[in-house]
């Protein structure tokens, strides 16, 4: 297996919240399925284009996805409804994270609760599970103790869940809070970090509806998020936004990357690391590809990946960032 | 259920078992699939349906009948977050251009009518073959091979492997009308006997293509039912084999269930159906299908 990075003639080592990253490219849950279906298009461990592989969203049961239509295609993006299809946690880490380990490829766990003991259960049982490099919580999560309103939705219990996974989780796991975007993002960002939260991740696209043309009814049986190219403006605003008000908190931003060029604006924005997500769908082989672009960028400007984070914020005219606590 | 002929080659008992799909890596170890930048070699009129063959290197060599492939389209559908599967009528490794692949479609929208509209030359994107193909009988049984319009193009694949392993072949073609019949002539040449129905009765027997399937599976005794077609069609060529004793091997076509990605990433081309434990699970048609065991699928789901 060639090693890429030896190939790219600029060095993508990257650290992320105390993690050593041979690239600053992460795959974004839900859109790299289980690593096997990638696997064909892409080296997954260090040698490749993948600095840390993201899973689907784990929940403590299997959850079997609704019946129907799952993905529908609008404007520059599309909207994507699996409803956590995935195994559950026991079945995850009897087949799915052996796997992972087995190829040596840097995973991150997306977890979902429903309930504080969920959480709970979820980061003690991946506590002593190996090959578990970090842990992504997935804010999007239906709180069942508040209706189920997203976690991420207020400070409050996003400072619960944060205290509660990073309090059964061993040290050297970092914990990433993932935030939704129908939020006041900086004061949750903050009650995140403030509650243990080792970094942060910008890129969850906002709920989003498409009725089918003929029957006029919900085109999708589960609610959506928005993926793609359409979400790559609002992302990287809430990236700039995150890395303004919190400059010293590590930061993976994502959210309709396409290119190395993509990648690289986030990067800029105040990202220490990007996520790759639908592109996928569409071009399997993406990752490398834009790994290429990346460090083809970064060659062309003469600049390391330590110079290009926060770019952005160091330009002489800043745009003014959003009132924190707005919606952003 | 008898098992014909000491049991189908590659013939999954797992099938569909989404929990436990990480244990089962059949179909994908040896799938090696490819990505490469392909092009439009020619399009055809065939009937009321399109034969597009595209130049198409490294997919011909790994093509089994039922697989697919997936084409990022250009022009204007370019900006277009998803790619567009395909089922596979043939594919040759060899030719003048290189390895070439061969899908027939019927033009009913944007996408469909662009392709069909592609001059000779037009690069595409294309990943394939895809997906989990017919399973093939290890004994030279009988079989009735069942497709209903353009949908019926990866049968005459399977019908010269089935052949090839001594297999009895007989073919049934339905379609709305003669015109949108595909393959007729071919399946001809090809097979021991043809049955044709037409839903106007234009050519060959009035009515549902899956309605000549009891008579014929009694009068063949085939132990294999090979389908491919709309849902309806599936679930009755399902019914007709589970009647008769005959396995069947059901094809979805991207039509019905559309696979946003092809590859398995996505989850959202997932089909309800019954596993060997008697429990019912979301399976991936791009992964686990495209062809799923009839009798296992959840047909009034879909």
């Amino acid at each position: 297996m060639s090693d890429l990075r030896a190939n790219l003639g600029t060095d993508l080592r990257h650290e992320l919240a105390g993690l050593a990253l041979a690239t600053p490219l992460l795959t974004a849950s839900g859109c790299a399925g289980t690593g096997r279906e990638l696997e064909p298009f892409t080296d997954l461990d260090e040698s490749g284009p993948i600095g840390a592989f993201v899973t689907r969203t784990i929940t403590l049961d299997p959850l079997p996805g609704p019946d129907g239509p799952r993905v529908v295609e609008t404007p520059s993006g599309l909207l994507h409804a699996v409803g956590r299809q995935n195994p559950g946690l026991q079945g995850f880490l009897a087949t799915e994270l052996p796997w992972l380990a087995q190829r040596r490829v840097r995973t991150v766990v997306s977890i979902a609760g429903g309930t504080l003991a969920e959480w709970a259960e979820l980061a003690r049982r991946l506590g002593t599970s190996p090959g578990v490099d970090a842990v992504e919580v997935d804010l999007s999560a239906a709180n069942r103790e508040a209706h189920g309103r997203p976690y991420g939705a207020d400070t409050y219990p996003t400072g619960k869940v944060l205290h509660v996974v990073r309090r059964d989780l061993p040290r050297g796991v970092p914990v990433l809070a993932k935030l939704v975007p129908e939020s006041p993002l900086v004061d949750v960002a903050r009650a995140a970090v403030d509650n243990g939260a080792d970094g942060l991740v910008v890129g969850h696209g906002p709920t989003a509806l498409a009725l089918d043309p003929d029957t006029l009814v919900p085109a999708l049986a589960a609610p959506a998020a928005l993926s793609g190219p359409a979400l790559r403006g609002p992302a990287l605003r809430r990236v700039y936004d995150v890395r303004s008000a919190l400059p010293e908190v590590p930061l993976v931003g994502g959210g309709g990357i396409g290119s190395g060029a993509d990648a690289l604006a986030f990067l800029a924005a105040g990202a220490d690391a990007v996520q790759v997500g639908s592109v996928l769908f569409r071009d399997p082989g993406a990752l490398a590809r834009i790994a290429a672009e990346l460090a083809a960028e970064l060659a062309r400007r003469d600049l390391t990946l330590t110079d290009v984070v926060g770019l952005a914020h160091r330009q002489a005219d800043p745009p003014t960032p959003t009132a924190p606590g707005g919606l952003a | 259920m008898t098992t014909p002929g000491g049991g189908l080659d590659g013939f999954d008992q797992r099938s569909g078992l989404d929990q436990r799909s990480g244990l089962d890596q059949r179909g994908r170890a040896d799938q090696r699939v490819v990505q490469v930048r392909g092009e439009v070699l020619s399009v055809k009129r065939v009937g009321a349906h399109h034969l597009v063959t595209l130049v198409a290197p490294g997919v011909a060599e790994r093509f089994r009948p039922g697989g697919f492939v997936t084409l990022g389209l250009g022009g204007p559908l370019s900006g277009r977050a998803l790619p567009r599967a395909f089922a596979l009528h043939r594919a040759r490794p060899t030719g003048s251009y290189g390895g070439t692949a061969e899908i027939v479609l019927t033009v009913t929208e944007e996408a469909t009518r662009w392709l069909a509209a592609a001059p000779a030359g037009t690069p595409l994107d294309v990943v394939g073959p895809l997906g989990r193909p017919f399973a093939l009988p290890k004994e030279p049984v009988t079989c009735v091979l069942v497709g209903e319009g353009a949908d019926a193009a990866p049968l005459f694949a399977l019908a010269e492997r089935l052949r090839e392993r001594g297999c009895l072949v007989h073919m049934v073609l339905g379609a709305d009308t003669e015109a949108a019949l595909f393959g007729v002539l071919e399946a001809r040449r090809a097979t021991r006997s043809v049955t044709v129905a037409t839903r106007d009765g234009s050519v060959g027997s009035r009515g549902e293509v899956a309605a000549v399937l009891p008579d014929l599976l009694a009068r063949t005794q085939a132990d294999v039912v090979y389908a491919a077609g709309s849902p309806a069609v599936l679930h009755g060529a399902a019914v007709a084999a589970e009647a008769h004793g005959a396995w069947s091997q059901t094809l979805l076509a991207p039509r019905d269930v559309p696979m946003p990605c092809g590859t398995g990433l996505c989850f959202g081309c997932t089909v309800p159906l019954v596993g060997e434990d008697g429990v019912s699970r979301q399976v991936r048609a791009c992964t686990e299908g495209p062809v799923l065991r009839g009798d296992r699928v959840q047909w009034e789901r879909l």
